[in-house]
């Protein structure tokens, strides 16, 4: 079929050929074309003719309601109301100066409002549709539509706008909505979900307003519309309603979340509190919080500028970004993990000197102290450091961190909001994917014995901290922690779980976790965290930590203050009761030094709220 | 004494710039240049009427247009066998720039197309429209007194690889035209009829099972495996654009509505109702199709089809006519490219084909697009104007 030795002169007729059949070919298509322009503006002309110059259907987008948010005893997070906006189209409003010259008089327009609609004209377009003012009063509105008529293109809409009645308080955990961006079109674009979000101009950004997007957002409608030449509707054709969005019920109880924020007085930390059987999060702190409102109508530069570069970091969300090296409050995990694998009986008693000897180098205690001849249990009690680390090479890293990853350490918990981070739950694996020279790839053993009283290179969330107490007091039994309790559809009125059974169940001996357990009660009995639960009418089992400060990266240090802020965290893990554990807490204050004086008293303040005098509140959810 | 000098100097002087001239009247190719000023000149008319009136989009089509006429006079005017001698640095750096967009690139609405050198940004994927065939063609043009069946595999191969990245970021429009380029330089070069016709078979066949299967293979769950979720979207929309008024089907609804009620004679310049009220989306960019169709009717589209023709027709001419090898199958294939934008850019605002990116040559606003055009008719010219000298 090839006939490849050729003359040029053969070459060039069967290129002719060619040529001739591409031509042919060329002709054939534009025939297609031309029969298309027939059958478009011969033959079905006049029907289309139709609905382009006699009916001019303008189909408009109906943007459906925003499902509210509501913490678990039906206080209001997140909800709408209705407000009256100026939008304008620039492309029949004439010149856009001249037009806001004539409405000041009628309606105020502040500068910064003009400037930002200005803006806004030059980013969208002469046809979109661009709010001018937001919140009009009755009166300004009903002054408007008196004389509407002398600014065309000018529009008096009613439209929902959404608020944050709490306002900081759990601002981070319902983060915010914001205008459309150009990254969110992208997004939405490959969902394919552009056309739900015609008409609507907010979207959620941060918190559970973004994670649950999809669910709160609902779904456009539409009507079809008869329009006039100048493009206003006279009849409507069809009209297909919208889907409003769900509500959410949290498992946040705003008394509780409240209580907890007001504990850290002015202080820089973070709290999360989840019931164990569960997985709710009762309450999640992210201290010095933000107030969403700002947002919404896009945030002002001064606002901006003030929460963005703050020493004290407001906009990072503390509890799933930060991650710290968490100090003893490791040790009941690594504790049970001695058990588990029968590296050590609870009864086996060491000697403490004050410091533990390994491979020619010394680890001390933290503040010199020692213990003399301790067991397990008085270990964790006074909180000794040579026990641990004298279980670090008998363990070994790699079982350690096999045994520490179901209970969520390093991992993602899969809470229900966004910018969670991962963290480090070291291994020799790990090590040598971490590094890019051959020399720092290496594993030593000396870096065990730190891994061991979770020091070195330990690198833990709170949110991961309080998520394997909760597993620990529930007995290793995995719920996933989660901030959305249920959804429910505010049309049909069903409600739907978001987590309704375990992920996983750790198997673990009952009595290893009782001596654990036991260990940790006696902390806050007679060990480090005695002071804040004097008195307290149940029984709490807890255990107090300090975590080293380099963390929380990209943290501009203001000089003035950098010995302040270079202090350790102070850190309380706790759960109560000891027995049927209805919650359980993990608190960090930054830069507060020891745990037992600053964050285990903030833990005994949330502990008391919920357990005695949760009843009159709890009732209403259950 | 002065006056003597200056005098034969000003003589050189007149005969340089006489010379000059004479290479830049002599390098158009005048039947070519009048059919594409006449599209040029459409192409202002349109745009004036979807801006609506004068805008800043009309001066910059005006500009557009100018830096496009300036590229292809600037191309006209190297020998041919200098811009063969690009071919293989010029398909390197297309296929290692596509590479850089792979590994490196900047997305923007779905797909990564760009690739951010730090002083200007560049979508490498445009070059590649001139770089794929002027590659092929150097290949057989090398491999012309030895050709054999293996060839065409390795022209395929050059073909295929920068297709697929280009698929991969995803740009279905220029994939689309870089494989017509491509494929028209392989087809040029002799690929047979007999391997041809299956393959068009073939696809008819696959276009039919899309038309019968498109309920089962329009649901949400269905994964089309080889395409996009948004492609398949696409593909979907066209077979039932009613299904999704609001989103996609959107623009094909609206353009066919331009487009049909413009009817046999239009409604007029300046005066398509479609267009001034904001009917029409994109209608400066992919669909200025619907602008001109609905205010020149069936006329002014036949007659814009004529035009093209005509074109299409000049370009084969100068294949045809070219002397070697190499610039034949260039010309063809750049030429037959010139087609595959009008036919696919007409089709989908006609709701024939699916919406894919490939705008309208000429009439268009979008300076990428216009410096390409520019190029490919330059590359054209000159196979024209050097091929009695590349003769004798």
């Amino acid at each position: 079929m090839f006939d490849f030795k050729q003359t040029d002169q053969q070459q060039k007729k069967r290129f002719l050929l060619r040529a001739g059949v591409a031509a042919v070919f060329a002709v054939i298509c534009f025939g297609l074309l031309g029969w298309r322009f027939w059958v478009l503006q011969v033959e079905r002309h006049e029907s289309l003719a139709a609905r382009a110059e006699n009916n001019r259907i303008a189909v408009l987008p109906i943007p459906p309601r925003r499902g509210d948010i509501f913490d678990r005893n039906g206080e209001v997070l997140a909800r709408n109301y209705l407000s009256y906006t100026l939008e304008v189209v620039p492309g029949r409003a004439g010149n856009i100066d001249e037009m806001l010259n004539r409405l000041t008089p009628v309606v105020y327009v502040s500068s910064a409002d003009q400037r930002r609609f200005k803006r806004r004209v030059n980013e969208s377009g002469r046809y979109a549709s661009i709010v001018l003012r937001n919140n009009l009063n009755e009166t300004e509105a009903a002054w408007f539509s008196a004389h509407s008529l002398r600014f065309p293109g000018v529009e008096l809409r009613a439209r929902w706008v959404r608020e944050y009645p709490q306002g900081k308080a759990a601002g981070h955990v319902v983060g915010y909505v914001g205008r459309i961006s150009e990254t969110d079109v992208t997004s939405l674009e490959e969902q394919g979900e552009i056309g739900n979000y015609r008409g609507t101009d907010i979207i959620g950004k941060k918190g559970i307003e973004k994670t649950y997007e999809s669910v709160l957002h609902g779904k456009t409608g539409f009507e079809e519309v008869e329009v006039t030449a100048r493009g206003k509707p006279v009849r409507r054709l069809r009209k297909l309603d919208p889907i409003p969005g769900s509500n959410l019920i949290l498992s946040l109880d705003m008394n509780l979340q409240r209580i907890a924020e007001a504990a850290f007085k002015d202080q820089r930390g973070a709290l999360v509190a989840i019931e164990p059987s569960t997985g709710d999060i009762l309450a999640f702190v992210s201290q010095p919080s933000y107030d969403p409102n700002l947002f919404i109508d896009g945030i002002d530069v001064e606002s901006w500028r003030r929460l963005n570069e703050s020493p004290d970091h407001p906009l990072i969300n503390r509890p799933v970004y930060g991650t710290y090296p968490i100090g003893s409050t490791y040790k009941p995990f690594v504790a049970l993990a001695a058990l588990e694998m029968n590296k050590r009986r609870a009864t086996d008693r060491i000697n403490d000197p004050g410091f533990f000897e390994f491979g020619g180098q010394r680890f001390r205690n933290a503040g010199s102290t020692y213990f003399g001849s301790i067991d397990m249990h008085q270990a964790l009690v006074v909180s000794s450091d040579t026990y641990f680390y004298s279980l670090a090479p008998e363990i070994g890293v790699n079982a350690l961190h096999d045994f520490m990853k179901p209970f969520g350490f390093g991992q993602i918990t899969g809470i229900d909001i966004e910018g969670e981070r991962k963290g480090v739950l070291p291994s020799t694996e790990w090590k040598r994917l971490a590094y890019k020279k051959r020399e720092q790839q290496r594993w030593y053993a000396g870096e065990t014995v730190s891994v061991a009283v979770g020091q070195g290179y330990n690198a833990f969330t709170l949110m991961q901290l309080a998520q394997a107490t909760a597993v620990l007091a529930n007995d290793g039994t995995y719920m996933r922690p989660h901030l959305v309790r249920t959804i429910k559809n505010p049309t049909s009125g069903e409600e739907r779980l978001t987590v309704a059974e375990a992920s996983h169940r750790i198997p673990l001996k009952t009595e290893h976790i009782q001596a654990v357990k036991r260990a940790l009660a006696d902390v806050t009995v007679s060990g480090t965290a005695r002071q804040a639960f004097v008195g307290a009418p149940y029984q709490t089992a807890g255990k107090t930590g300090t975590a080293q400060v380099y963390s929380l990266k990209g943290a501009k240090y203001q000089s003035s203050a950098i010995d302040e802020r270079l202090r350790d965290h102070a850190l309380f893990m706790a759960f109560a009761p000891v027995k049927d554990p209805k919650i359980a807490i993990a608190v960090l204050v930054e830069n507060a030094g020891w745990g037992g004086s600053v964050a285990a008293p903030i833990a005994r303040k949330v502990f008391d709220e919920w357990l005695l005098r949760q009843p009159k509140a709890g009732i209403v959810a259950r | 004494m002065v006056a003597a000098t200056t005098q034969g100097w000003d003589r050189r002087a007149m005969k340089i710039l006489f010379k000059f001239l004479l290479r830049v009247v002599t390098a158009f190719d005048w039947p070519l240049m009048i059919v594409l000023l006449l599209l040029g000149a459409t192409g202002l008319l349109v745009m004036h009427s979807a801006v609506g009136g004068t805008d800043w989009r009309y001066a910059d089509h005006l500009r557009n247009l100018l830096i496009g006429l300036g590229v292809m006079w600037v191309v006209a005017m190297v020998p041919f066998q200098y811009i063969l001698k690009l071919a293989v640095p010029f398909y390197i750096v297309g296929v290692v720039l596509l590479l850089g967009v792979e590994f490196f690139g900047s997305t923007s609405k779905g797909a990564t197309r760009w690739l951010n050198l730090g002083f200007i940004r560049i979508q490498p994927s445009e070059m590649l429209k001139i770089a794929v065939p002027l590659m092929l063609a150097w290949y057989f043009h090398k491999r012309e007194s030895s050709l054999r069946f293996y060839d065409f595999f390795v022209a395929g191969a050059l073909l295929i690889v920068p297709f697929l990245l280009i698929v991969k970021q995803p740009d279905l429009g220029t994939a689309l035209l870089v494989f017509g380029a491509g494929f028209c330089v392989i087809y040029f070069a002799g690929l047979s009829f007999k391997l041809l016709i299956p393959l068009m078979v073939a696809g008819l066949v696959g276009i039919g099972g899309i038309l019968v299967y498109q309920n089962d293979l329009c649901q949400e769950e269905t994964d089309w495996v080889v395409l996009h979720t948004y492609q398949k979207n696409r593909v979907c929309t066209l077979l039932n654009p009613t299904h999704d008024p609001l989103g996609k089907g959107f623009h094909i609804i609206q353009s066919t509505i331009a487009v049909g009620s413009g009817g046999v004679y239009g409604k007029g310049y300046m005066s398509g109702t479609q267009t001034h009220l904001d009917f029409i989306p994109e209608r400066t960019t992919d669909f200025i199709f619907a602008v001109f169709a609905e205010e020149f009717g069936l006329y002014g589209g036949v007659t814009l089809l004529v035009l093209y023709l005509l074109l299409i027709f000049r370009g084969l001419a100068i294949a045809i006519g070219a002397p070697t090898h190499a610039s034949r199958l260039l010309g063809g294939a750049l030429t037959m490219v010139l087609f595959v934008y009008v036919f696919v850019n007409i089709g989908m605002v006609t709701g024939m084909l699916p919406v894919v990116g490939v705008p309208l040559p000429l009439l268009s606003y979008g300076g990428t697009a216009l410096v390409t055009i520019g190029i490919a008719c330059g590359i054209l010219m000159s196979i024209r104007h050097y091929s009695p000298h590349a003769e004798t």
